[in-house]
């Protein structure tokens, strides 16, 4: 009996969790439209997630284009279709990698960063000093980093993709020495601008907004102490990253499952 | 019409859950353009009694009455209204970490008036004058040091001319001659702006030294005694008389409720 | 003064994602190679289509001149429809031929147009009358294989009626 018992007040409290975020991401988006009108608020915000993600980024895309080109060679040469190569990489890149890993990589690095701000500002009562003041914390402090998060997302996806490309085509046409002129023709012949890039950049959007929600949450509902905040932050990597790869798995089935 | 009582607490019961009553069937009236000190120990619910009164919580039964109007946290627009006229100071500043020390006094500038930002320089560094903090305008707030940053706090607080200013705990931590400057700050500015100061503390000199009227709080708000600083300071009420004059036993007792000594040490009984 | 450099480094940021987008949807991916806008639309019906898909490439002695848009199934005639877009600056002929062919031997497949004699050129929004379905592996394994057994079944008799 207490089994059940155990088992029914731990849905129980999932689905009352579920529900807490979801009427807290309603009521974000309700203050959205203030946060667009002080655009000065999400400059600095895409600056703060978005720039100072981008060495991470640049890096891990370049060292992912790298090791992605050689292991596919390797699987690619036994059948004769080394010259597939470029495609091969830049199809796992644009459709699966670039968005995926950059939102894992995100989440680590900004979502974390944000979930610890808006934790020690609430830590240390900015948050209510705010309310007091009259002014809603969710649209001066939550929806521009919101936006940012959003807005950055996409484009270090897709900056992720590209440099893997590039990193791919050092490998494949310096070290290994496929033919470059193939090397693109194939891609451009093979790779669909709609099904493959734009479908690439709407994941990543919905991983920013996933990632970006995630880490808000984490840190506005934080207790306000330092275990508090500790052990937000990484609840905030830990469940942003599962979001990140369920979500993929349901994107990935409702856009690429027929060829 | 405006009457003498700012304030108004009227059999206010409120716990933050089902389990804890934080304020039972409280009784107050705050006299407008005075300063009133809440005294009493911790966890008393004097911080819960300011929350209440800016509306961040709602009382489970009674009334909290702000100038005639009965304050309810669910009316969004009254709240705004009433916030727009109360500046709160908090226990350690709450200041914005990301902003300097000018724009954190200019937030509620910004943030509520559409005033020209050569304005509201000019208001800014009045209001740092008054605190003393004139020089320091240009500072960050991670270069100032706790004293500061409570002025700065309270510059802040009073940007915007309030009627009434909330000070929670404002001595707590200071050395004697910035709360000596706290306390002087506190009083000057109720009387030069006319508006009405809630100090909540348990510093008992500096509060005496600066109210015009001294409520004493116990568990569960529980008032004590309430009247002019002299009448407390003389008062003959054991619980009053231990509060003020920091006697560490007496009506709140020095022991934590405990088994008896022999039964904890294993006395008595064979081992 | 603090605020100028980070709208300096917000503008490079996103600049420098749309290049990327850019870099990736030319470089990388078949944006170029389909001008939008000046094309026509053509219909074809074939018996079997095969493993063709909508977007695959239609071409003309090799070269790309357009794209399958939509495939359909007539429910009158069974037949597939196959809509495609061709570029406006490519005209064929009325009996232009529609084959679907295969891009090398196990590849994707493709619709190829062979040009007819015809004066007149097809005009949008009709439909090319000769077609050639595609070739299905199976129909040619069985059809192997029943010539197979027909040469085998010819001469059995003739082995009967040598016996005495």
């Amino acid at each position: 009996m207490n089994f059940i018992q155990g088992l029914g007040a731990g849905t129980l409290s999932i689905l009352r969790a579920w529900g807490h975020a979801a009427i807290f991401f309603v009521g974000l988006m309700r203050v959205l439209p203030q946060a667009m009108r002080r655009f000065g608020l999400v400059i600095t915000q895409i600056h703060a997630i978005g720039n100072r993600s981008l060495v991470i980024i640049l890096a891990s895309g370049l060292a992912v284009g790298f090791v992605l080109a050689l292991q596919m060679y390797y699987a690619l040469v036994t059948y004769g279709a080394a010259e597939s190569l470029g495609l091969v990489v830049n199809l796992s890149l644009v459709r699966e990698l670039g968005p995926v890993v950059t939102a894992l990589l995100f989440a680590g690095r900004a979502g974390t960063s944000l979930t610890a701000e808006i934790g020690l500002m609430k830590a240390g009562e900015q948050l209510a000093a705010m309310e007091l003041m009259a002014i809603d914390p969710r649209a001066r402090v939550l929806a521009p980093r919101f936006l940012g998060g959003v807005i950055s997302m996409p484009l270090l996806a897709i900056l992720f993709s590209a440099i893997g490309i590039l990193g791919a085509w050092v490998v494949a046409v310096g070290l290994i020495g496929i033919d470059a002129g193939n090397f693109w023709s194939i891609q451009q012949n093979k790779v669909d601008f709609w099904r493959d890039v734009v479908n690439g950049v709407i994941k990543s959007a919905v991983f920013g907004v996933v990632c970006t929600f995630v880490a808000l949450y984490q840190g506005y509902e934080t207790q306000a102490t330092p275990e508090g905040v500790a052990y937000a932050t990484t609840r905030t990597v830990v469940v942003s990253s599962l979001a990140v790869l369920a979500m993929d798995f349901i994107l990935t089935a409702l856009m690429f499952s027929t060829p | 019409m405006k009457t003498d009582t700012l304030i108004e607490i009227d059999h206010v019961t409120f716990g933050y859950d089902a389990s804890r009553t934080i304020l039972q069937d409280v009784n107050l009236r705050f006299a407008r353009g005075k300063v009133t000190a809440i005294l009493g120990g911790s966890g008393c619910g004097k911080t819960t009694l300011m929350r209440l009164i800016g509306g961040v919580h709602e009382a489970s039964s009674g009334r909290v009455v702000f100038d005639g109007e009965v304050v309810d946290a669910r009316n969004q627009k009254q709240l705004y209204q009433l916030r727009r006229r109360l500046g709160m100071l908090f226990q350690f500043g709450a200041l914005f970490t990301d902003l300097s020390v000018y724009d954190n006094v200019a937030f509620p500038l910004r943030e509520m008036t559409d005033l020209p930002e050569a304005l509201i320089h000019d208001i800014v560094l009045m209001k740092l004058n008054a605190v003393g903090l004139r020089g320091a305008a240009s500072l960050k707030i991670s270069e100032v040091s706790g004293g500061m940053a409570r002025r700065i706090a309270l510059a802040r607080a009073i940007a915007l001319d309030p009627e009434l200013i909330m000070y929670d705990e404002p001595f707590a931590g200071l050395d004697l001659i910035s709360m000596g400057v706290a306390a002087k700050l506190i009083r000057t500015l109720n009387d030069i702006t006319g508006a009405t100061s809630l100090v909540v503390s348990h510093d008992v000199p500096e509060c005496m030294a600066i109210s015009d009227h001294v409520v004493l709080m116990a568990a569960q708000g529980r008032i004590v005694a309430q009247g002019t600083p002299a009448e407390l300071m003389a008062s003959t009420d054991p619980e009053v008389r231990q509060f003020v004059r920091g006697e560490p036993d007496g009506p709140v007792k020095f022991h934590y409720p405990a088994r008896p000594m022999a039964e904890d040490y294993g006395l008595g009984a064979a081992r | 003064m603090a605020k100028k450099g980070i709208e300096t480094a917000v503008g490079l940021f996103v600049l420098l994602g749309l290049l990327a987008f850019l870099f990736v949807a030319l470089k990388a991916a078949n944006l170029t190679s389909f001008g939008r806008g000046d094309s026509y639309t053509v219909t074809a019906r074939f018996d079997n289509i095969g493993g063709l898909k909508t977007r695959a490439p239609v071409r003309s002695a090799g070269v790309v001149v357009g794209r399958i848009t939509s495939i359909s199934l007539d429910a009158k005639t069974y037949q597939g429809v196959v809509t495609m877009e061709i570029e406006r600056a490519y005209q064929f002929p009325k009996d232009t031929s529609a084959k679907i062919l295969t891009a090398g031997l196990l590849g994707d497949q493709y619709v190829g147009l062979e040009p007819g004699g015809e004066v007149d050129n097809l005009a949008p929004g009709t439909t090319i009358k000769q077609t050639q379905s595609a070739v299905v592996l199976e129909n040619l394994i069985g059809q192997f294989l029943f010539n197979k057994a027909a040469d085998a079944g010819g001469a059995a008799p003739d082995n009967a009626s040598k016996k005495p």
